[in-house]
């Protein structure tokens, strides 16, 4: 993974390639590339990585999320300077990310994660297309623009390939709400008891 | 209407006595002729219950036509999703009378392990009339061979004449049944109100 980082550092060096490591046993660490630059990181993975076939493309919905972070600060009082710990809440904004897992089967090397994100999560939701530069990225970012709303600019045909065309929602979503007609359960629980009780008291 | 203690009687003599009803039933049930559609995995054991093994030959109904207008009977065989729903309906309502519906498996009765999902059919029988539910996931050849016997034992029941004569002999009842839309959310109408209401959700003691 490092050779890669390095290698792509070494030939564009303008582009914005950061490595995202996985603290888990897993250790599956992945690329993160701006969207700008990733056809050109793309096309430098093909040629001259010998990374020949996309294997999977899919997206990731991340919510607005907070996290809290502790921050130590030194205060100084009646001239005793004293570390003080202060959690602070840093909220992140939500963003859609494609993911792509490419191989070499000329090297027989793989998988190397690359990931893409787009600005937010509404109206920014554009990223560059792949599918000129590995051609079975094809069905899969349609896929993921069908059930993530992921815009693949440079795409040759985006349309919805799961679900018809006339839907408008993105399933895959985490915000998703499927159409309420719980009608019928033997035992309803918790959210569903909520909204049945919510639906018999509207009738 | 024959009495069936004079039936018996003349049988024991040699005489076999049957209604105008009993000798067509008796050829619809044994010449039932499915639609040549599967769904999902449950029309992998649709097809074992075809083949040499479970031959559904012996039961009269092994000529699976592919086209709905020589068809009798459709069985749903797996997950109807809403974009195949529209679909079904279609196929059902270009089947001539008389025709029945088994549906196969328990995505078919009621959308199985999908019911909750975004994009499956919560059971076809919100759309199409169902004669006979198969539960299992997905049921056996065995489980479709009773329930087309049980299918053929409705047909040798139903009435062609008099107040309570089946659905296909009543003509002021067009058996067409609407083809739902794509929405934007869902298929549009999520049910046929005629034939599908709605049993109340509730806990028991409520």
């Amino acid at each position: 993974m490092n050779e890669v980082l390095e290698a792509i550092r070494a030939a564009l060096p303008s582009a914005g390639v950061e490595l995202l490591t996985n603290p888990g046993p897993s250790a599956q660490h992945s690329l993160l590339v701006r969207p700008e630059d990733a056809r050109e990181v793309a096309e430098f993975l093909r040629d001259s990585l010998g990374f020949d076939f996309c294997s999977n493309v899919t997206g990731v919905d991340w919510l607005p999320r907070k996290v809290k972070e502790t921050v130590v600060r030194r205060e100084t009082a009646e001239g005793i300077a004293t570390d003080v710990k202060e959690t602070v809440e840093r909220e992140i904004p939500g963003f859609l990310e494609a993911v792509y897992h490419l191989y070499s089967i000329a090297k027989k090397s793989g998988p190397l994660t690359l990931r893409v994100r787009t600005g937010n999560r509404e109206a920014d939701v554009s990223v560059p297309s792949l599918t000129p530069v590995w051609k079975s990225a094809d069905f899969q970012e349609r896929e993921a623009y069908d059930l993530f709303g992921i815009r693949f600019d440079g795409h040759p045909d985006l349309r919805r390939i799961l679900m018809w065309d006339e839907f408008s929602d993105h399933p895959m979503r985490k915000d998703y709400v499927a159409p309420d007609d719980c009608e019928y359960e033997p035992t309803p629980h918790d959210e569903i008891l909520a909204r049945v009780k919510a639906r018999t008291e509207a009738a | 209407m024959l009495d069936e203690d004079l039936k018996a009687d003349l049988q024991k003599r040699g005489i076999f006595v049957a209604s105008f009803e009993d000798l067509y039933n008796w050829g619809r049930k044994n010449s039932l002729w499915p639609l040549q559609f599967g769904l999902a995995c449950c029309a992998i054991e649709m097809i074992a219950t075809a083949a040499a093994r479970f031959d559904m030959a012996r039961f009269g109904a092994e000529v699976f036509r592919p086209s709905p207008r020589q068809a009798d009977l459709m069985i749903i065989a797996g997950t109807v999703t809403k974009k195949m729903a529209p679909l079904v309906v279609r196929l059902y309502n270009q089947m001539p009378e008389p025709k029945y519906v088994i549906a196969m498996g328990a995505c078919a009765i009621s959308g199985g392990p999908f019911k909750e999902g975004y994009n499956v059919l919560k059971g076809i029988d919100r759309y199409i009339p169902v004669d006979v539910a198969i539960p299992g996931c997905p049921p056996r050849p065995e489980a479709l061979l009773e329930g087309l016997i049980k299918l053929q034992e409705k047909i040798e029941g139903q009435r062609l004449f008099g107040p309570h004569r089946a659905r296909h002999a009543d003509t002021s009842d067009a058996a067409e049944y609407p083809v739902p839309a794509y929405g934007a959310h869902d298929l549009e109408p999520p049910l046929n109100p005629r034939i599908f209401q709605p049993k109340p959700a509730r806990r028991d003691g409520e």
